[in-house]
């Protein structure tokens, strides 16, 4: 048995970079230092079936094994054909695969969306209007004396994270979690909210009045009810206090505010009562991103095209507006006539509605298992996993860039070769017709 | 591949040529003595000939700049173009988007340009945005004057230990200078705090800009780097800055310059230095100072610098100097962005208006162009906007306008601007006006002197690159002063550009965008034991501080498809 | 008068922004029949989707264009027009009258998201209903609607209004969260209900709400009722709590009037 170090995790953003793989020929047996997410990944929890070969549907609704040359040809003429491509997911692959995806959906005139869509999406869209404070996951070990949970649950999504940035002793934190207030806000009780000096249980679709009141307590203004969001003013007023004194406050926040009433506004106005607190401390944030590499397709597409997300290629020029060229207004809308999914499973997370339009439409899914996707899919084309099996740049949750390692070899082609495959075949297809 | 270009008015302030008629030959990728019968004929009758353009400072690929253009769609929507022969589309009027910016560089006839601010940890970010800039040759500055090990060596008097941590990280980063802003600042800024003028102790570390920055020049000198340090001084933009500037100015003076490739004579290259010559003590009573820091560059050769020319446009201001950033956020309340990044740097972005008609940026822009007019030798400066802070890197031409036209100068000065220009500054009394030699100098041969890469770039003598610019420009028939319209015309969409001997712009059009360009770093190396101790330091602090891992933290080659080394001292 | 009447609308949506009274004045019937319109990522001839009918005018402002019938699969109706009129004898898809410097666009039926968005004059009525961020901004752009009125005769949904810095929108119906979010200036005119969230963020400006709030922010400060208040030299009767805010903001001075009937609970 061999140990390969140094590998970065292909779970979650917290990007973990210093898992340890047992490997046994071609086979990742086991793991040290990762969490059970992580580790589940690596050894492949029990009961995920992978496709070993390409698949396509017949007409009887059976997946019929075959090549990939036959599969990326019927996915071409898919793409060749369509009006309104959608191209979704883009989140556990690497930064090559998914410029060669930006590549492939500015050539088809195709909308490109990955998973913030359903995700961070509103903290693109708060960061847009609002601004973006943050530091990177060392400032925080070196220097936080006060670390704020806000709507979410780190110890079930991101279970090394507390651990790596919070208990880790820091250069100005030598006593790690003695050093700090860690303050919860979380309308229930988690098993991260137990861990916390502090824990607010806001009222459910109340953290947009929470944080508008105390962002006028924090401006020295007179709160103007004695309750805001189920929290009684006093208490307010004492936690404002608490994040005014801080040498050093972090805010990490996830779906609890992404996803609840009002989304991106929360957002908005979380991000700059950080900001607005830099007038008497230092106070940064960081969005708890999921997937291991959302961020770097949203970066990549930003650097590519100007934007991060929802772009929509269909005119040659990239045009922006999440709202209209998400994927979830476009399937729900019916605009979308045709649906490329890689690396993501929006089978399994897009509300109904979306999943009665992907049963109307082709789809064709890049995707190493069976997965819900993979049961609406058309066609299949397996890659090898990236972290695992091929390598390539990932973005950290806060943009730090790490280079996935590949720990085994793999028969299949990686995402990167498909996209360019199903590339080169789409412009042949295109070309001829003119 | 052979061209030949006939017949232009040649350029090239490093061979001593200034306007000649006279024919400039091409032969695979370099400049040559004679091409055969065969050769393809490029016909620059009554065209200006120059070497390509390079750009010593500009902020077009990284983390910060992507934050730029992530967090401004309205600045992406304000400027959308469609891909040029086979490239791609793009985005972004202040920050434009990777194809975008490659191409729009070309168009100007410039061949070569440096990311001027690179955070090491995040470096890998850098080099993935270059895979996607075409045609440029390019290198990027990682940051040193907030490093922990930087100021923890130079407080310890340590040089050698810093000379050895500096190779490390230019090698570990693939990095090209050492680059200085706002030296003690950005780490203060990590407690929300800043420092001011260069004998500002830094919290905790307890060392002074002015150590820094003499301890960095002595390093730089002792690994025989091809460029100076490269040098953004405390206190930019505060009213009565200028006396840091000169203090700052003096610090390496006496080191002596030791490039091991190239013919750089500076040991200080001071950038954007607009932002840094003001006087009074508040913004009501702001005044230039510009005169008085022209006059000391005029009296002393240790020094290169470029302006940071401001546009008089909505742009985008991003910079490693986070106080900085956050002191604008609080001045014009436009959405502010932040990234203090763990043990090295920091960086923060704001958008700003730079109206012709408000009083601050119509003497802010005088402030540069009394930099540029009254800077006698234009082998010390450079010209820059220190894109996109003063304003995007496409407004090249107009400065250039500016510089060699009185009359564009006093249209706007007797026009929108602001009547600060005129009083605060000495602006509307210079009459003086470049010459195309001249604005060859600042646009060419000082930035490829000062950078080390004189040897192959920003002359057209035999050997160099191949990179030549060919504007629709006649200096014989046609005034630059009168028609300096039509003048910013000419150099924004340049008639031929040739990169490595190839054709990449034609009558302004993109031809060639899949071409790639040379991504230019330094190889060094020190006394072996002394680097072996440091890298064995910085491995203990690795698993002690850092967020990653020590063997994950180089830049692999892989990041590096067209890696062009550049030696300092070897040992 | 030019006479758009609707074929069979397609799945994928199209958009007609390259067809408004500004680019069409002057013009041919022939030529106007021959212009481009998007639909999906495909540039299409106008005849494709519209029969097409009728005369421009000579210059914008004696351009009319009438579409008459059902266009909800159609977009960017009037977007940037200068001056002329547009009529819909039907409902409309996203972005009517967006960026729109002047003239007169009457939707008789309902407008999708972004109706008005950062416009700069001319009226725009939609006699339907409307969906989100009416008069609103570009994601990013803290300019937005900077001129014109907008009514909306039925319901509206959420964040409209979104950093308005000038002009004037009336929604005579409900709306649903986040009316007035960021807004700078112009004011605001809401005759129905609001669910929660007026005047989030907001820095400056006038929001009027005569309908039931069922809950408001406490950012802001409680200044007692006024009677029969006065806003842009137009009397608006009754009784209103009066609030001044969002203090969120720094210096904030937006006023947001909600009616007294209804809303005692909102009152401290």
């Amino acid at each position: 048995m061999e140990l390969v170090k140094n590998v970065v995790c292909p779970f979650c953003g917290t990007l973990c970079d210093d898992i340890i793989c047992k490997v046994e020929g071609d086979e990742i047996v086991g793991t040290m230092n990762a969490c059970r997410i992580g580790h589940s990944k690596f050894v492949h929890a029990e009961g995920a079936m992978r496709w070993k070969k390409p698949q396509i549907r017949d007409e009887n609704g059976e997946l019929v094994e075959t090549t990939y040359e036959e599969a990326i040809e019927r996915a071409a003429q898919v793409l060749a054909k369509s009006k309104r491509p959608l191209m979704y997911g883009w989140s556990c692959t690497d930064c090559d695969a998914q410029a060669a995806g930006m590549a492939l959906a500015e050539n088809t005139k195709a909308i490109v969306d990955n998973t913030a869509s359903v995700c961070h999406g509103p903290s693109v869209l708060a960061l847009q209007d609002v601004g973006y404070p943050i530091c990177t996951f060392g400032e925080v070990k070196n220097r936080a004396d006060v670390v704020v949970y806000w709507g979410c649950n780190p110890m079930h999504a991101h279970p090394r994270h507390l651990s790596r940035h919070v208990f880790a002793r820091g250069f100005f934190r030598e006593r790690g979690r003695s050093d700090r207030t860690l303050i919860v806000v979380d309308p229930r009780e988690s098993d991260s909210s137990k861990l916390a000096d502090i824990h607010i249980q806001v009222g459910y679709n109340q953290d947009y009045e929470l944080l508008d009141a105390m962002r006028a307590c924090m401006m020295g203004h007179e709160i103007l009810y004695d309750e805001v969001a189920g929290v009684p003013k006093e208490d307010i007023e004492a936690v404002v206090e608490v994040l005014k004194n801080a040498q050093f406050g972090i805010l990490f926040f996830g779906m609890g505010i992404t996803h609840s009433r009002g989304k991106h506004r929360n957002i908005d106005t979380a991000i700059m009562l950080t900001q607005d607190l830099n007038n008497f401390g230092k106070f940064t944030l960081i969005p708890m991103r999921g997937h291991y590499n959302v961020t770097g397709f949203n970066q990549v597409a930003t650097w590519e095209s100007g934007y991060p997300y929802c772009i929509d290629f269909a005119t040659g020029i990239p045009r922006y507006n999440p709202g209209e060229t998400g994927s979830n207004d476009l399937l729900q809308s019916k605009e979308a006539d045709a649906m490329m999914v890689i690396a993501s499973d929006p089978g399994a997370h897009f509300p109904q509605k979306s999943l009665e339009r992907m049963a109307e439409i082709p789809v064709i899914a890049i995707e190493p298992h069976r997965t819900p996707t993979t049961e609406l899919a058309d066609i299949i084309l397996p890659p090898a996993i990236v972290g695992m099996e091929t390598d390539g740049t990932a973005y950290r949750m806060e943009g730090v860039p790490i280079r996935m390692r590949k720990v085994v070899n793999s028969d299949l082609l990686s995402d990167r070769e498909i996209l360019e495959k199903l590339m080169k075949r789409v412009m042949e297809i295109k070309t001829a017709s003119k | 591949m052979e061209h030949i270009i006939k017949n232009g008015f040649v350029y090239c302030p490093l061979n001593g040529v200034d306007g000649e008629k006279m024919d400039i030959c091409i032969k695979d990728g370099k400049i040559v003595d004679s091409v055969s019968a065969d050769a393809n004929i490029i016909d620059a009758d009554g065209k200006i000939v120059m070497p390509g353009g390079i750009d010593p400072h500009t902020h077009i690929a990284g983390a910060k700049v992507n934050v730029g253009r992530m967090y401004r769609p309205e600045d992406s929507k304000r400027d959308v173009e469609a891909g040029q022969s086979g490239g791609r589309a793009g985005s972004g009027f202040s920050v434009p988007s990777t194809f975008m910016t490659g191409q729009r560089y070309a168009q100007m006839g410039y061949t070569t340009a440096m990311e001027a601010a690179m955070p090491p940890l995040l470096a890998r970010h850098t080099h993935e945005e270059f895979h996607d800039t075409p045609i440029i040759d390019h290198a990027a500055y990682p940051l040193f004057g907030n490093n922990w090990f930087v100021m923890e060596y130079l407080k310890d008097g340590d040089i050698d230990g810093c000379a050895a941590y500096a190779s490390w990280l230019l090698n570990a980063t693939k990095g090209y200078t050492i680059k200085i802003v706002n030296p003690g600042g950005t780490e203060a800024w990590a407690w929300g705090g800043n420092v001011h003028g260069i004998h500002d102790p830094t919290p905790y570390f307890d060392i002074e800009s002015f150590d820094i920055i003499r301890g960095l020049a002595e390093v730089n000198e002792m690994l025989g780097l091809p460029h100076a340090i490269h040098l953004h001084c405390n206190d930019l933009g505060h009213p009565g800055n200028f006396e840091t500037t000169l203090a700052s100015f003096d610090v390496p003076k006496g080191i002596k310059a030791n490039p091991q490739t190239g013919s750089r004579d500076a040991v200080l290259y001071a950038t954007h230095v607009q932002f840094h010559s003001y006087g009074g003590t508040s913004w009501r009573d702001v005044v230039s100072e510009a005169p008085t820091i022209a006059d000391y560059i005029n009296k002393n050769d240790h020094i290169v610098f470029d302006v940071g020319q401001i546009t008089l446009d909505e742009t985008t201001t991003m910079t490693a100097d986070g106080p900085m950033e956050f002191d604008l956020h609080s001045l014009n309340g436009l959405k502010w962005a932040n990234c203090d990044v763990e043990l090295e740097t920091g960086s923060g972005l704001v958008p700003f208006i730079y109206a012709a008609r408000a009083p601050v940026p119509a003497l802010q822009w005088a402030v540069g162009m009394e930099l540029f007019l009254l800077t006698k030798d234009a082998g010390k400066v450079c010209l820059t906007t220190d894109s996109p802070n003063a304003g995007p890197f496409t407004r090249y031409p107009r400065v250039i306008s500016w510089l060699m036209s009185n009359k564009a100068r006093q249209d706007l000065i007797d026009g929108e601007l602001h009547k600060w220009a005129q009083r605060k500054s000495s602006v509307a009394t210079l009459d003086r006006e470049y010459s195309f030699l001249e604005i060859a100098q600042i646009t060419r041969s000082t930035p490829a002197k000062v950078l080390g890469l004189s040897d192959t770039k920003g002359h057209l003598g035999v050997g160099a690159d191949a990179d030549v610019a060919i504007y629709n420009f006649n200096p014989e028939t046609q005034d630059p002063s009168a028609d300096y319209r039509t003048l910013e015309a000419a150099f924004q969409q340049a008639a031929y550009v040739f990169k490595d001997g190839q054709i990449v712009v034609k009558d302004g059009t993109v031809t060639n965008p899949t071409l790639r360009g040379r991504s230019y770093w330094v190889e060094t190396s020190v006394d072996e034991t002394i680097y072996n101790e440091v890298v064995a330091n910085v491995e203990k602090t690795f698993k002690q501080y850092y967020s990653v891992n020590f063997a994950n933290y180089p830049v692999q080659d892989d990041y590096l498809p067209h890696s062009a080394p550049v030696r300092g001292v070897m040992q | 008068m030019i006479i758009l009447t609707p074929k069979e609308q397609p799945e994928v949506p199209i958009e007609i922004d390259t067809i408004i009274p500004d680019s069409i004045a002057g013009k041919t019937l022939d030529e106007i029949k021959n212009m481009s319109i998007l639909h999906g990522n495909c540039q299409v001839p106008l005849t494709d989707f519209f029969e097409v009918e009728g005369e421009a005018g000579a210059t914008a402002a004696e351009t009319k264009i009438l579409i008459n019938g059902d266009v909800s699969q159609t977009k960017r109706i009037g977007q940037g027009m200068t001056a002329g009129e547009i009529t819909v004898k039907g409902s409309v898809n996203n972005y009517v009258g967006a960026e729109m410097e002047g003239g007169v666009i009457t939707v008789e039926g309902d407008a999708k998201g972004w109706a008005g968005q950062n416009m700069k004059g001319g009226e725009l009525e939609i006699l339907g209903d409307a969906g989100d961020y009416v008069g609103a901004s570009y994601r990013g752009d803290w300019r937005g609607m900077s001129g014109g009125k907008i009514t909306i005769h039925g319901n509206a949904k959420s964040e409209i209004a979104e950093y308005m810095n000038g002009g004037k929108l009336i929604v005579k119906g409900d709306v649903g969260i986040m009316p007035g979010i960021h807004m700078n200036n112009g004011v605001l005119i809401i005759e129905g209900n609001v669910i929660a969230r007026a005047g989030g963020e907001m820095a400056g400006g006038i929001i009027v709400i005569k309908g039931i709030i069922d809950e408001f922010l406490a950012g802001f400060e409680y200044l007692g009722v006024e009677k029969d208040i006065e806003v842009e030299g137009e009397v608006i009767p009754g009784a209103f709590y009066k609030f001044k805010g969002d203090y969120a903001i720094k210096g904030a001075s937006g006023i947001i009037y909600a009616a007294v009937a209804g809303n005692a609970h909102i009152a401290p």
